[in-house]
């Protein structure tokens, strides 16, 4: 056994050991079933998917640049942009806050010790790794072609890839979130502090609620879609082929109707996050609190009927096209409530630019950018002539990047000091918050406009009239890259030289804050009993005023 | 009660609330294996709709005498388990254990005969591909969707008969007390799959022979 030194702060104030002093060995990371000790190694996982998708999509930016290629063949070209669809998506974006974020505060936002089912927690990182080693294999044995959609006919009989193996990882990898679906529901449910009533519960605990909903449901269909394509390019059992009777479009149905939840999957724990920072960096209560907890329900509930909308375009029948157009229209309802609340939470606040508050505000702009422009592509005129162009590229990157990965940023810096017991440097952090957001926008807003103008998307070939919005989106690509990396060597400069951060560094009213930073392996010394609701940064009708030095409420007597 | 104690983990409290807890999560485990299997289900019923004719030629095709036998052998384990599950809340540990033998038992028979009715629908050509018994297109849908149902509820049965072999084994060696908290989780998910099963068997052997 390797005894490996982890570059984390020991704690000394207290007589509790921290869960990272629990053991130093490889082996009592591996077998661990503290929840806290999984989101590490999920947050470790992701990264590197992260990176592995971004160095794809990195070198098909840097092909784009001239109109007829650069130095990739097509079928390299189509083979890369799959792998960054389909580690991103299954790999990055659907576990990134949950799994991460969700496993490590769930637990200690509700004052409980652990999650439910602490084995399933560790079975579901395992799943995942799984499920990622036949990416791997996927990738190193030449790669898939089909887009990260799996549509048959192409997927079942013409392509030439690895399309099995893909569609098995992917597979696998679903049950790992619905493994993490099923634990948070009932930890929720069953494990909630004494006075922790279900509206006094964080916003984030109510997002991971949300979001575990629709992972539980949505999961399962994406799951047996995948199993179909396989059955029928593996053992040749006809199940979409159109010769024998079947039908393509009805993968598509079965395929979108989770994916088009999934895109909630990855933006409902971002909302979460934004909820909590919000608040602490105005240092308001989140303004219309139940508003904002029914909005996320019935986000995750309407989600689940709008999938029609990604087949517009595929046939699908003219009744059909409406219904969903206008269900699609309803959808945009809670998310602006959202939207306006986290405004009107902003208002009158004392707000401080700390990272986490910028990256969250870079949040609240690109989100507002990213679903307004869904609204174009809900109504269904606009959609034909928008269909399968950058601008459906660029308006599910605003949500998905520059929404969602915005967010996981804002929450990484937000409790990075609850999690390593260090403080991360502050001028880095605010500098790659902007450089993230510039770059962000000069990569993707390029992308509507040539869109509009008809640049079809996953196109290798393309008109040079469109090569200077190319051009920005790659030079854009390489800002972003810039901020990506970054955060990377100053957070990690920090576990060994950050500042020690102290129990509460931001003086924030959550349970996860009144236990000692980092936390002891079951959370809290004493059960914490809850005595008032979230965000109580002020007396309820007056706001915080700039010379109220009074310490803020905690949201219970964990400390 | 010190003996009942070790079938606590962690983080619950007590064993009541453990087997609260248990019986919460299987069920939201169970939602999520609805919709998984209501996926063949939604394709079943979009090409039946297409070729009802194909689909009745194509259901009698299959073996009704095993698919009857099987439906009997998995309600008889249903009732075994639930003997079990009261059993084991009685901490009756000599009847939980034999319940559970016979649960497992009336499982595998229905593997093997599964198995048996596989190898003669594999020699009847029942299997899609070039060399199909029957001649309508759309039949071979019937079969791939008989395939891959079957094939995928025996996974789920094989699933099952491991998690209650587990059982068996930690009650059967005193690692933990006979109770319920444990079994919950195990009988509501052999209830689950038989009642999976319940839906197959007209799907698969009825459809046609009224």
């Amino acid at each position: 056994m390797t005894d490996i030194t982890l570059p984390f702060a020991p704690v000394q104030e207290t007589g509790q050991a921290s869960y990272l002093d629990e053991g130093h060995t490889l082996l009592s990371w591996l077998t661990t079933h503290d929840h806290k000790r999984i989101a590490i190694l999920y947050a470790i996982s992701i990264t590197l998917a992260f990176f592995i998708a971004s160095v794809a999509i990195a070198l098909v930016r840097l092909e784009l640049l001239e109109p007829n290629g650069l130095f990739l063949s097509s079928d390299a070209y189509n083979r890369l942009f799959t792998l960054h669809g389909i580690v991103m998506v299954w790999f990055f974006l659907v576990p990134s806050i949950p799994a991460t974020m969700g496993n490590f505060l769930l637990p200690m936002m509700i004052g409980a010790h652990d999650v439910a089912f602490p084995r399933l927690n560790l079975l579901s990182w395992y799943l995942y790794v799984i499920g990622a080693i036949f990416t791997i294999y996927v990738i190193i044995s030449g790669g898939v072609d089909t887009g990260w959609t799996f549509y048959p006919p192409f997927s079942t009989g013409f392509a030439n890839g690895h399309v099995v193996t893909a569609a098995a990882g992917v597979f696998v990898v679903g049950f790992s979130s619905i493994a993490t679906g099923v634990n948070f529901i009932t930890t929720t449910h069953m494990l909630r502090a004494p006075g922790m009533t279900w509206f006094r519960l964080p916003l984030f605990v109510w997002s991971m609620y949300a979001v575990s909903l629709v992972m539980v449901l949505a999961t399962p269909v994406l799951t047996m879609s995948l199993l179909l394509i396989i059955a029928e390019r593996a053992f040749g059992l006809p199940i979409f082929d159109a010769a024998q009777g079947g039908d393509p479009l009805l993968f598509q149905h079965l395929f979108w109707f989770y994916s088009h939840p999934a895109v909630y999957i990855m933006i409902l724990p971002a909302m979460g996050v934004v909820s909590e920072i919000f608040a602490c960096f105005a240092r308001r209560q989140v303004f219309g609190y139940a508003f904002m907890v029914y909005a996320m329900l019935s986000i995750a509930v309407i989600g689940f009927m709008v999938w029609g909308h990604h087949m517009f375009v595929a046939g699908q029948s003219e009744l059909a096209d409406l219904v969903f157009s206008f269900l699609t229209f309803i959808v945009a309802v809670p998310s602006a409530i959202k939207v306006f609340n986290w405004t009107a939470t902003l208002y009158r606040g004392q707000i401080s630019f700390e990272a986490p508050m910028l990256y969250a505000l870079g949040f609240l702009g690109l989100f507002t950018i990213g679903g307004l422009t869904g609204l174009y592509l809900a109504s269904i005129p606009i959609d034909i002539q928008a269909h399968d162009t950058y601008f459906v590229v660029a308006h599910f990157h605003f949500i998905m990047v520059g929404a969602s990965v915005s967010a996981f940023m804002a929450g990484i810096h937000f409790w990075w000091p609850k999690v390593t017991g260090r403080l991360y440097h502050e001028f880095w952090a605010q500098f790659a918050a902007i450089t993230m957001f510039l770059g962000f926008n000069m990569t993707f807003f390029p992308q509507f406009i040539m869109g509009w103008e008809g640049m079809p998307r996953r196109y290798h070939y393309y008109p040079a009239v469109f090569q200077i919005w190319h051009v920005l989106s790659t030079a854009g690509a390489s800002v972003l890259a810039v901020a990506y990396i970054m955060p990377l060597i100053y957070l990690t400069w920090s576990l060994r030289s950050g500042e020690r951060a102290g129990d509460n560094p931001w003086q924030a009213t959550g349970l996860e804050w009144q236990t000692t930073s980092p936390p002891p392996k079951r959370n809290f010394e004493r059960q914490p009993v809850v005595t008032e609701p979230p965000y109580m940064y002020h007396e309820t009708g007056h706001p915080r005023s700039p010379d109220d030095s009074r310490p803020v409420k905690p949201q219970g007597n964990a400390s | 009660m010190s003996d009942v104690s070790r079938a606590l983990q962690e983080p619950w409290p007590d064993l009541a609330v453990q087997r609260e807890g248990v019986h919460f999560g299987i069920w939201v485990f169970l939602a999520s294996e609805i919709l998984f299997f209501s996926g063949l289900f939604l394709t079943y019923a979009v090409y039946r709709s297409f070729n009802p004719q194909a689909f009745a030629e194509a259901g009698r095709h299959a073996e009704i005498f095993y698919g009857t036998l099987n439906t009997g052998l998995l309600l008889t384990s249903s009732m075994t388990m639930a003997v079990a599950l009261r059993a084991s809340g009685a901490r009756s540990r000599r009847i939980t254990l034999t319940a559970l033998a016979l649960t497992v038992l009336l499982g595998l028979g229905f593997l093997f005969c599964k198995g048996l009715e596989y190898h003669d629908d594999l020699s009847k050509h029942l299997f899609p591909g070039p060399h199909f018994a029957i001649a309508s297109p759309p039949a071979q849908l019937f079969w791939s969707l008989y395939w891959i149902m079957t094939g995928i509820h025996a996974i789920h049965m094989s699933g099952g008969i491991a998690a209650v072999v587990t059982v068996w084994v930690l009650f059967w060696r005193r690692t933990i007390p006979v109770q319920n908290s444990t079994m919950e989780g195990v009988a509501a998910y052999w209830h689950f799959v038989d009642s999976v099963w319940l839906v197959l068997y007209p799907l698969l052997y009825l459809v046609g022979r009224s």
